[in-house]
């Protein structure tokens, strides 16, 4: 084989490699999302969506998980608004009033990546202490608390990033026409529309699906939640209770549940993905 | 006083109290996990608990090490496993696909990101568990359950994928065009190009984004939990059951108050990993604010 032969062998090799790579990466998503179909859709049924556990429920008798459903979407449901609430205007603090580029602002966008990255059973431990410490039991106001906690670096981030896609001479060309900080902060919002939406749906995502922060915070109870200072159960610590059970209906039904969290979950990235979209429409 | 710059200054402080408090909470956590690590730290010295392997609370003994040394193995193997297929996926990404395949694989890597862990907790269960089990280690003349740090490190590969593939696909398409296109002008082939050219250039990106994925691998809980086997004991071999640090935490809280110092070690704990993924993520963060401002 000669020299160039051989460099162009290594050439086709290395494409292969790089082809499998790409296939195995995305293949594993549709294989995750294809294993829990295939087990769980079998124990999928009306009753587990519409009815909370009856007697017996965790060895397999009567019974559904609409209670660690309504306490899941309650939980990120709230805990989403408060972290926007909260989130939006630090966003727009760090993009519109403070000055772009100082040391505040680079600092302050860093500890929130970073913040980003801590994981969730820190926060869960943290208020889990602070909630002994103050006497008060697991409960979902505790829970929504951790949550909140949990996605402010989300939307701070994503927001921020929006606000970086509008063309800075837009935002020079209001503020000399007169307007105050607060309402070219308006209009830049108005711009974002339709990312501020992706930003609350990732938020959502991240709050529906995490266990470690709830598992302590939370609790657990058979009863559809009704007020904020009660336990709740919520979906992924349902799906994580049923599977060490070692009755097989329960491991099933753990099968189901998790189905259900895959379909709520792809609900909210294909609803992302629209907006998305959307927003790339519309840039000038 | 104008009814505008009014409104304007209420929305300025809003927003800064709001972030004021953001930032206070983070003052806070830092506080809260030292304060309460401190009896534990009075009580041992920081090596000791460090190095010590026996962890029994009931007699007052907190060795980290089994625990430690889990953690390391699961994300040491996530990051094996992880780092070579996502290298050369993000490279065929940006090199060699078309822009419709680059439009349709980067939105599907993205919903593997919105997968919460409690899900890639089952499909280990399901899947990966039963894989190493009942095949691979029979077939290596091991015996093992299945549950084990190879399970979880395979686990947290997949979990890992997402976000290594994102930054590096952003970290390889900064390299200028001229640096590629002269090295192809004097006959290099497209690999050779990569592996000399591009490789190099992108090469803290890269290691930034392998960084932040043994940051996630290392905090990650749940699903890790579900499929690791949960003994304390310093792992020997890729079939043995490990107890990684998060593991330890989510497993023993809310159940410890009555040994002294339990609560205590276990937040010391949640403060290990707490400085660890800090650290971890602040140098990498480092690293891709400094490249995009370079690429600016």
């Amino acid at each position: 084989m000669t020299h160039i032969q051989k460099r162009l062998l290594r050439e086709r090799l290395a494409k292969y490699a790089m082809q499998g790579s790409g296939i195995i990466i995305t293949g594993s998503l549709f294989f995750i999302v294809g294993t829990i179909l295939y087990k769980g859709l079998p124990y999928l049924n009306w009753q587990m969506v519409s009815e909370s556990p009856k007697g017996g429920f965790y060895i397999g008798k009567e019974g559904g998980i609409l209670n660690a459903i309504l306490g899941s979407l309650y939980l990120a449901s709230l805990s989403t608004a408060l972290a926007t609430l909260i989130g939006i205007p630090i966003a727009i603090y760090l993009d519109v009033y403070a000055k772009s580029g100082s040391f505040l602002v680079r600092t302050c966008k860093l500890l929130f990546d970073v913040l980003f990255g801590i994981p969730s059973i820190v926060y869960g431990a943290i208020a889990f202490s602070i909630m002994v410490w103050l006497g008060i039991r697991a409960s979902l106001l505790g829970g929504v608390i951790t949550i909140t906690l949990l996605t402010i670096p989300i939307v701070v981030r994503t927001i921020d990033e929006l606000l970086k896609t509008i063309p800075i001479d837009l935002k020079h060309v209001t503020f000399s026409l007169g307007t105050t900080r607060w309402e070219t902060a308006r209009m830049m919002l108005r711009y974002i529309r339709p990312g501020i939406f992706t930003a609350i749906l990732l938020a959502f995502g991240r709050a529906i699906g995490d266990v470690a922060g709830v598992l302590l915070t939370t609790g657990f109870s058979d009863n559809l939640p009704q007020y904020l200072d009660e336990p709740a159960a919520t979906l992924p610590l349902a799906i994580f209770f049923q599977l060490s059970s070692p009755i097989p209906e329960v491991q099933g039904r753990a099968y189901a549940s998790a189905l259900v969290l895959t379909f709520i979950i792809l609900f909210i990235v294909i609803c992302t993905h629209i907006l998305a979209s959307k927003q790339k429409k519309h840039k000038i | 006083m104008n009814w505008r710059l009014l409104k304007d200054k209420i929305a300025r402080f809003s927003s800064i109290t709001l972030l004021v408090l953001a930032l206070a909470v983070i003052v806070a956590i830092v506080a809260g996990l030292v304060g309460k690590s401190t009896p534990l730290l009075q009580a041992e010295s920081l090596v000791d608990i460090l190095s010590d392997s026996v962890w029994s609370p009931m007699k007052g003994r907190f060795g980290f090490l089994s625990f430690i040394l889990g953690t390391v193995w699961v994300t040491l193997i996530a990051l094996i496993v992880a780092t070579p297929l996502c290298v050369l996926a993000s490279i065929y990404l940006v090199e060699y696909a078309s822009d419709r395949l680059r439009n349709m694989v980067l939105p599907l890597v993205n919903v593997l990101a919105a997968i919460p862990p409690v899900l890639y907790g089952v499909w280990g269960v399901l899947f990966v568990v039963p894989l190493l089990g009942n095949y691979i280690a029979p077939f290596l003349g091991i015996d093992s359950s299945g549950f084990s740090v190879f399970a979880g490190g395979l686990v947290l590969a997949v979990m890992i994928f997402p976000i290594m593939v994102s930054i590096m696909v952003e970290v390889l398409s900064t390299i200028p065009k001229e640096l590629k296109d002269a090295s192809l002008s004097l006959g290099a082939t497209q690999w050779e190009t990569i592996t000399k050219v591009v490789l190099q250039k992108a090469k803290p990106g890269l290691i930034a984004a392998a960084v932040l994925g043994i940051s996630r691998a290392f905090g990650e809980t749940v699903a890790v939990l579900m499929v690791c086997g949960n003994i304390p004991q310093i792992p020997k071999s890729l079939f043995d059951a490990g107890y990684p640090l998060p593991a330890l935490i989510a497993n023993n809280f809310g159940e410890m108050m009555s040994i002294p110092l339990y609560d205590s070690a276990l937040m010391f704990a949640a403060l290990l990993l707490f400085v660890i993924i800090f650290g971890f993520n602040l140098l990498s963060r480092i690293i891709l604010n400094r490249l995009e401002e370079k690429a600016a």
